[in-house]
């Protein structure tokens, strides 16, 4: 039963052949079951969850008109605040911080009648392609539990593949949705900046962040992404668009759609296995009438990794500053002064990663700097939004790999963050142009799963969803399911 | 680029991270290497170009002017690591 997906758990619920304390209880079981394993949660909400599940029921009992999400089971990464329950980020600064407020999101869910399971681990405030940056523990890949989640919303990614709940939120800054969908083969979309709240999203990158589902296939995210999308006065950067039904996109018909093949995507350090199951993917929806040119080029993608790793550290060594040890969060107090306490508190409250990030960004920013580096990047970012925007005038969606690699063990890439940053060159220059972007299960090499990102323009999510739907109804790679 | 001791712990100072000698000279390597890879935008023209703050711009975001309620005090004061009464208590600031 945990198995369901939203669309399919919905029907039953309605129908009354299950009721959501059954479904609750069957994903909870789950978890019993697997977590020491996989290690995907770092709280769980048992006793709320049961209470939500019992009000859902009671909804359906009643004879209320129950939308998509009541009383489905949601896990959430531990970035966004839910009031009450501990909210991390993974980081010992936040290792006791109880929000006291939900994030827009969470509220939204709330309205909906969800049932919330647990909160998910992560890398250090989304810092990370691995979960290994957690100051909790690391997330284990369910198809082989010595291999890497990814990340940073490896927790929600792995929670969703062995149904410990029938979908998960997660955040993505530089592909954090994205990669670590494709690493556990599930379904995973990073909406446009700026169409779901990042009110109570615990900021990282300000210009980057998006939250966005992680679920079981495309109908579900467009099912969940109904719900979160929506204008926020609470989030400055919140747009108001006319917003559309994405379930009502979902047809399996491509005939006249453009596809573009960046080649930037497919040249250095790919790896053969994953080269050849995206060409073969991509002429699945050829089969299914879509145009493709094989032979686009972007150029600019060359840039893009310099340009993320100048532009997110500097804003997250701005965002990061409010860690002083004062309001909330760690604070080390067995010292001298002011400046020591706060200097302490943020050497013990940090872990490596983001006092790397912290110190990149401080340097990008700092006077005789700013103009080589953080200017520079923002121009150059520029140049990566307008290459897209000319690419869509062709084009109806891109399609690359999620990421160049399949899942790689733990421990291969932590003493090297060049290579880590890697992981995530295909996934990051969709948030410099604030794009959205979808990672679906495209096949597998050696049991490992491997992810295909469908690109479109700024809100053409539906474009996105009804390739990927279509993409799974003569697929079945979404349908597979780690042996645990 | 190549970052030395000094640079690191200035940074480190700025960052209010506490960099301590034993991380320096590792933080100083990896720092390096990835400011090497920074290198190649010195090689994009960028000349006549408008840097991008915000990937979705909007113009002129104003609420409208009400009041709202906000949470209580005790809310509030309920993460701090040190309160006191109804403050929050923090080390001399002027000494």
């Amino acid at each position: 039963m945990n198995q369901l997906t939203i669309h399919e758990a919905h029907q039953l619920l309605k129908t009354k052949k299950i009721s959501s304390v059954e479904l609750t209880k069957a994903c909870l079981n789950r978890i019993h079951q697997v977590d020491s394993k996989v290690q995907a949660l770092i709280t769980v909400t048992e006793n709320i969850a049961l209470k939500q599940a019992h009000k859902a029921d009671e909804l359906i009992a009643n004879g209320t008109n129950i939308n998509a999400l009541t009383g489905i089971p949601a896990i959430i990464k531990d970035n966004i605040c839910t009031k009450g329950i501990l909210t991390t980020c993974a980081s010992k600064m936040l290792g006791n911080f109880v929000p006291p407020y939900n994030a827009t999101v969470i509220d939204i869910l709330n309205t909906c009648g969800a049932v919330f399971m647990g909160k998910a681990n992560m890398d250090e405030f989304a810092m990370g392609s691995s979960t290994e940056n957690s100051a909790m523990f690391t997330t284990h890949n369910p198809w082989d539990l010595n291999r890497v989640p990814g990340g940073s919303s490896g927790g929600s990614a792995a929670a969703v593949a062995v149904g410990e709940a029938i979908y998960a939120l997660g955040s993505d800054t530089g592909g954090s949705i994205r990669q670590p969908a494709g690493f556990c083969s599930v379904t995973g979309l990073k909406p446009t900046y700026g169409s779901v709240s990042r009110y109570g999203l615990v900021a990282f990158a300000s210009s980057l962040d998006q939250i966005g589902p992680l679920t079981q296939d495309a109908n579900d995210c467009a099912l969940v992404l109904n719900a979160i999308a929506n204008f926020d006065d609470k989030d400055s950067t919140s747009v108001p668009y006319a917003k559309p039904d994405y379930n009502q996109c979902l047809n399996t018909d491509l005939k006249g759609l453009k596809v573009g093949v960046p080649k930037e995507y497919f040249v250095t350090g790919i790896q053969p296995e994953v080269e050849t199951a995206i060409r073969t993917a991509i002429k699945k929806l050829e089969d299914l009438g879509a145009y493709v040119d094989w032979e686009v080029s972007l150029p600019h993608t060359l840039y893009a990794l310099a340009v993320y790793y100048i532009i997110a550290p500097s804003e997250a060594s701005a965002n990061l500053a409010r860690y002083d040890g004062v309001k909330y969060g760690f604070s080390y107090q067995d010292t001298g002064n002011m400046w020591q306490a706060m200097e302490k508190t943020r050497q013990y409250g940090f872990g490596d990663e983001v006092k790397r990030r912290i110190m990149l960004g401080t340097y990008a920013l700092s006077a005789g700097y700013y103009d080589a580096y953080y200017l520079k990047a923002q121009k150059v970012r520029t140049l990566i939004r307008q290459e897209f925007d000319q690419a869509f005038e062709k084009y109806d969606v891109l399609i690359t790999p999620t990421s160049p690699s399949i899942p790689f063990k733990i421990g291969e890439k932590t003493n090297d963050p060049i290579q880590m940053y890697l992981s995530d060159v295909c996934t990051l220059p969709i948030n410099i142009a604030g794009l959205p972007a979808i990672s679906i299960p495209a096949g597998f090499t050696d049991d490992l799963p491997i992810g295909m990102q469908i690109i479109a323009k700024p809100f053409a999510e539906e474009t996105i969803l009804k390739t990927a739907h279509a993409f799974q109804q003569i697929t079945n790679w979404h349908k597979q399911k780690p042996a645990l | 680029m190549k970052l030395d001791r000094k640079e690191v712990l200035h940074i480190g100072l700025l960052a209010r991270l506490g960099i301590t000698e034993s991380e320096v000279d590792k933080l100083g390597e990896q720092l390096s290497n990835i400011l090497e890879n920074f290198e190649v935008l010195q090689k994009v023209n960028t000349n006549g170009v408008l840097p991008t703050a915000q990937s979705i711009p909007l113009k002129n975001v104003i609420k409208k002017d009400e009041i709202k309620p906000c949470l209580p005090q005790s809310e509030i004061l309920a993460n701090a690591p040190r309160k006191d009464g109804e403050f929050f208590r923090v080390k001399a600031v002027l000494e």
